[in-house]
């Protein structure tokens, strides 16, 4: 029996630059138009098909095709190398179990962030590190929320955003702000296919982006406060 | 509707700012924005963090371990 094939001999089309996917989705704005990775070609459709049906080197190029994004989604949304290579690990393979299931309803692309969203919440609900759950992100207690700015104007952000300080923020967010400010700010993904995958409204999926971002300012001007401090 | 959007007050301009934002709407043109110092840096926030986010986290690959696990599993499930 012939060995499978590694991932890089079975596929010659894998992204080199997960940055590049980012900004083509960026580039696509408004339109309606699907995010560059999700965008589905003939051959992409035809890799997908052959895995559908079974064929183990068509799915070890499904896995060239969107192991960074995937892994660098669980990584993101974990932070630790040893357990976004688990979670990527049991995405794939959960992928391999469901694959001929996926009937094309939403972009592949779409569905298997779906899939792999499902992998990494359960692994933080296991964990308890959750603060908020997705389910409570989406209905959120009002005094977990973030403070409006109602207040007098204090310091601003504009030009001051300190890199490391932004991730150590977006790391303190609770799981489900920060999966739907991942998803949107810094994947690219359109409201409407984060409702997919989070499997709520659009307008839900607006309104928690907009206060994880609020969450993220609270967080950031607490820091430039504590920073001022003589 | 709520009247003059210039002499709406914050809580009701923060109430819209979501959907306003995600419509595509430029919201700094918003005349409450126009006529509001707070909430103009409000929004002057909100977008450079969202700007900043781009820049964050740059995907990366995963090892090949990763797809060496996958293939074990796969081969025991089988």
């Amino acid at each position: 029996m012939a060995e499978a094939p590694t991932p890089a001999q079975a596929s010659h089309r894998t992204r080199t630059d997960g940055g590049e996917e980012t900004a083509q989705v960026a580039a696509t704005g408004k339109s309606g138009a699907l995010p560059a990775a999700a965008a589905p070609n003939a051959a992409d459709a035809g890799v997908l098909v052959r895995a559908q049906a079974g064929d183990h080197q068509a799915f070890a190029e499904l896995y060239n095709l969107h192991k960074r994004r995937i892994y660098s989604l669980c990584l993101r949304m974990v932070g630790n190398v040893a357990e976004a290579e688990d979670l990527t690990q049991e995405a794939f393979l959960q992928l391999h179990r469901k694959i001929a299931t996926f009937r094309g309803d939403s972009a592949f692309s779409t569905w298997l962030h779906r899939l792999t969203i499902n992998v990494v919440l359960m692994q933080l609900r296991r964990k308890g590190l959750s603060l908020i759950s997705l389910d409570e992100a989406m209905e959120p207690n009002p005094e977990e929320g973030p403070g409006r700015s109602f207040g007098a104007p204090d310091l601003t952000l504009t030009g001051a955003i300190d890199r490391l300080a932004l991730e150590r923020a977006i790391a303190d967010l609770p799981a489900g702000y920060r999966l739907i400010f991942i998803l949107h700010d810094v994947e690219g993904f359109e409201h409407n296919e984060i409702a997919t995958m989070l499997d709520c409204s659009i307008g839900n999926s607006k309104s928690q982006l907009h206060k994880a971002r609020l969450r993220l300012r609270d967080a950031l001007r607490a820091q430039n406060r504590q920073e001022a401090r003589p | 509707m709520n009247g003059d959007p210039g002499k709406m007050s914050c809580v009701d301009f923060q109430a819209q700012l979501p959907d306003l934002i995600a419509s595509g709407e430029d919201a700094a043109a918003h005349p409450h924005v126009r006529a509001c110092a707070r909430c103009s840096a409000l929004l002057a926030d909100l977008r450079t963090i969202a700007e900043a986010a781009r820049q964050l986290f740059p995907s990366v690959e995963p090892p090949d371990e990763v797809w060496e696990h996958i293939e074990s599993a796969i081969k025991r499930e089988k």
